[in-house]
């Protein structure tokens, strides 16, 4: 099987038999032509004791730390068949992922990623409101995961237009013209989770203005980390977003850099689901083994589609808990999990201060 | 010929968030009254043993062993034994002044030591403990301010200040510009920025920067090692016990010996070690991700590098193929090592540069070590000691003598 012949199915569709059997084999022909083409994966794998001939099951196929991809340069096709370099959304200083896509690896990713968004939005393209400053997109030094995520989405827009100028400033005037003249159609929201927060909810609340967005749909990702540092859940978010404009619908989403388009969308329920294309291994960190439902553990991800570089298999640094399989009351078949939050930093002790600075 | 006054002019005295633990009012002029006295003096020795044993009353230092062994190396008769063996010939010494302690900030007894090398060598102290607070530093200061209440030990009390403050405050330049010695502990980067702040013209650094070391087993001996158990403990205490992030833990294992031994001695050594680490040791799920992540580096950047399966996360053994000379930057903490089998010591000279501390060692002759050194005169290696003795704290350290570095000798003819 082909990712053209998984395109064809529905993505919540597969119970978990059918669509481990997919997975073994598409992951497992991955890790060879990876290994066959990326010289520093190869020796990876060599070092762990691959074996190249094994049939492997998802649970026992190496996975890389995210971390690699801002160490080294991991690539498994040609250096011209790159396309696109994809980097991690790291503030000045820290070093980023570096992330190559070749035409193929890139156009799968938007595929994947219009089939899992239009499970939920519908498929026909809406009028979208981007909850973010054109600047993202237009300022290339500012380009980033933040960029690409708007770029990734705008797809689903028919017309479209941005809620904040570049000081962050809510576009009111513009906003409300774009509601009236599309006024019984339904609207797409996109954004990152804290801009929202920050500067749309904010603004409406404290400029009082009024917005009826009860047809619309919300899709935001990006994290909680700064909403977890203010106190707001998951819950009051969506609480009060509804409480100040109406909207209904919202779905958070996880996703990454490194596996650009096999996002895992949050369902009616609260619950994050994983796509055939891709799944979601919870790992104990005391020996790597896979975790009860229930359990915390380190965050695994597998993904069909990264094929120009070897991050099919990643650990995350991100900790979660799985919640159970294809039995979610949303209907949606596939695991269905949550993200407890990142990695704590270690606190070890002796005498050397270079710790931090290693990586 | 004239000379003109010293080019280092003393900082303003600013001590806005400066906490001073020891002693709570702390005057700087009448401090820096006191004179330097002669290496081991009787004032020092005897005032030492009062901590001792003010130490001891402590119910608390029970749950500290690293405190309890602090109170221990403190009494009369280890330093005494320390004194004999530096009491030579008829040199007249004293200490150098004021010296100025930047304690390592995740050791919280290491203070301490530091500071009783300032005192049994003859200097007036200022001692900056780490920031983050720990109860040991309480304990020690608590034996402290009980010695000093005593009259007969208030005087030498006095050649003492504990202070504490963040790392960002002008009280680090003030107390460089007016110290005979400033040590400095915590590694490359805190040395680099406390160089920053300037010292007197005849003052100097002694630095305890960022070091790497090793253990060499010889596997013909290990394997009829009777108590492989009690190995296991001092291996444990060298490395885990400070999560490996010790500049003394082992990080490379050198096996010698014959192949068909070391393999079973290899079993033996890392079977005991597990028992031990399971009981007693956690992996955060962070150092998990490290040492995958350091594992996955070292097979990228070296050749022929092995991940040797072991049962969990506690411990990750890698086999090396060939000793690169850059083999120091392949290392994690809290439990992953790298193990190589070596012909002989003298493998090792090519390896061994100046970052290489500590070598600890089992089954080999004083002697043996001895030859390697004076044969191969390696740029590195300060110490070598038996497995389970790489913390243990002594008068040398990195290769100074304390008390001859920190004292001054007067020739007089």
């Amino acid at each position: 099987m082909d990712i053209a012949e998984l395109l064809i199915i529905p993505p919540y569709s597969l119970g978990g038999n059918e669509k481990q059997i997919i997975l073994n084999s598409f992951l497992t022909r991955l890790t060879r032509h990876h290994y066959d083409n990326c010289p520093a994966y190869t020796r990876m794998m060599d070092g762990i004791g691959f074996d190249y001939n094994k049939d492997y099951s998802i649970a026992e196929l190496p996975f890389l730390p995210v971390r690699l991809f801002k160490m080294f340069d991991l690539l498994s096709v040609e250096k011209e068949e790159i396309v696109k370099t994809m980097t991690s959304s790291g503030t000045s200083g820290q070093t980023v992922s570096k992330i190559y896509l070749d035409r193929e690896t890139s156009a799968n990713q938007t595929k994947v990623l219009t089939k899992i968004v239009s499970s939920f939005i519908g498929k026909q393209r809406v009028p979208m409101i981007i909850i973010d400053t054109e600047a993202v997109v237009k300022n290339r030094n500012l380009f980033s995961a933040r960029g690409a995520g708007i770029l990734g989405f705008s797809m689903f827009g028919s017309k479209r237009i941005y809620a904040l100028n570049e000081e962050m400033e809510l576009n009111t005037e513009l906003i409300l013209e774009f509601l009236e003249n599309h006024k019984n159609e339904r609207i797409f929201l996109f954004g990152f989770t804290f801009m929202i927060w920050q500067h749309f909810y904010k603004q409406l609340i404290e400029k009082k203005i009024n917005l009826d967005l009860s047809n619309a749909v919300l899709i935001h990702g990006g994290g909680w980390k700064k909403l977890v540092s203010e106190s707001i859940s998951s819950y009051d978010f969506k609480d009060k977003l509804q409480k100040a404009c109406g909207i209904k619908h919202v779905h958070d989403y996880y996703g990454m850099v490194e596996q650009t388009g096999s996002i895992y969308m949050e369902c009616e329920c609260g619950h994050l689901h994983t796509p055939i294309f891709s799944d979601v291994l919870i790992r104990r960190a005391s020996d790597f083994s896979i975790a009860d439902i229930g359990e915390k553990g380190i965050i695994q991800v597998v993904s069909v589609l990264p094929f120009s570089y070897p991050g099919h298999s990643l650990l995350t640094e991100d900790e979660g808990i799985l919640l159970g399989e294809d039995d979610c009351s949303c209907g949606r078949l596939g695991k269905y999990f949550k993200i407890v939050g990142r990695l704590k930093n270690a606190e070890i002790r002796g005498c050397s201060d270079t710790y931090a600075e290693k990586f | 010929m004239q000379k003109s006054e010293a080019v280092v002019i003393p900082m303003q005295k600013n001590f806005n968030d400066v906490e001073f633990l020891f002693p709570r009012e702390f005057d700087m002029d009448s401090f820096i009254q006191a004179t330097p006295l002669e290496p081991f003096s009787d004032n020092s020795i005897e005032y030492l043993n009062a901590l001792s044993l003010e130490l001891n009353k402590d119910k608390d230092i029970r749950n500290y062993p690293d405190v309890a062994t602090f109170a221990f190396f403190c009494r009369k008769a280890n330093i005494l034994h320390f004194k004999k063996d530096f009491s030579q010939q008829d040199i007249l010494r004293l200490g150098r002044g004021i010296i100025f302690h930047i304690a390592p900030s995740n050791v919280p007894v290491n203070f301490a030591y530091s500071l009783i090398c300032g005192l049994l060598s003859g200097n007036l102290n200022i001692v900056r403990v780490p920031s983050k607070e720990f109860e040991q530093i309480d304990i020690i200061c608590n034996a402290m301010i009980k010695v000093s209440m005593e009259p007969k030990y208030q005087p030498f009390s006095s050649r003492i200040a504990l202070v504490r403050y963040a790392r960002q405050n002008s009280a680090t330049a003030y107390f460089s510009s007016i110290c005979d010695v400033r040590i400095i502990w915590g590694g490359d980067s805190t040395i680099e920025q406390i160089r920053v702040n300037k010292i007197p013209p005849r003052s100097f650094d002694v630095t305890f920067a960022d070091r790497y070391s090793l253990c060499a087993i010889n596997a013909d001996k290990y394997i009829s090692e009777t108590s492989p158990e009690k190995i296991a403990l001092g291996f444990y205490t060298d490395t885990y016990l400070f999560d490996q992030n010790a500049c003394t833990a082992p990080h490379l294992i050198i096996w010698l010996g014959r192949s068909e031994k070391i393999e079973n001695a290899q079993r033996i050594f890392w079977g005991n070690l597990y028992e031990l680490v399971k009981l007693r040791y956690k992996v955060q799920p962070v150092i998990a991700v490290d040492k995958l992540t350091s594992f996955y580096n070292q097979a990228v950047q070296l050749n022929n590098v092995k991940k040797t399966i072991t049962p969990d996360n506690l411990i990750w053994r890698v086999e090396l193929n060939d000793l690169s000379k850059d083999i120091e930057e392949y290392r994690c903490t809290s439990g992953y090592f790298s193990e190589y089998r070596a012909k002989s010591l003298f493998e090792l000279s090519k390896i061994i540069d100046r970052k290489y501390q500590t070598l600890s060692y089992y089954g080999i002759e004083k002697n043996e070590l001895i030859q390697f050194i004076t044969k191969a005169k390696p740029n590195g290696i300060d110490r070598i000691v038996p497995i389970g003795k790489t913390t243990d704290f002594s008068l040398t350290w990195d290769g100074y003598n304390l008390i001859n570095t920190l004292s001054r000798i007067i020739e007089i003819r």
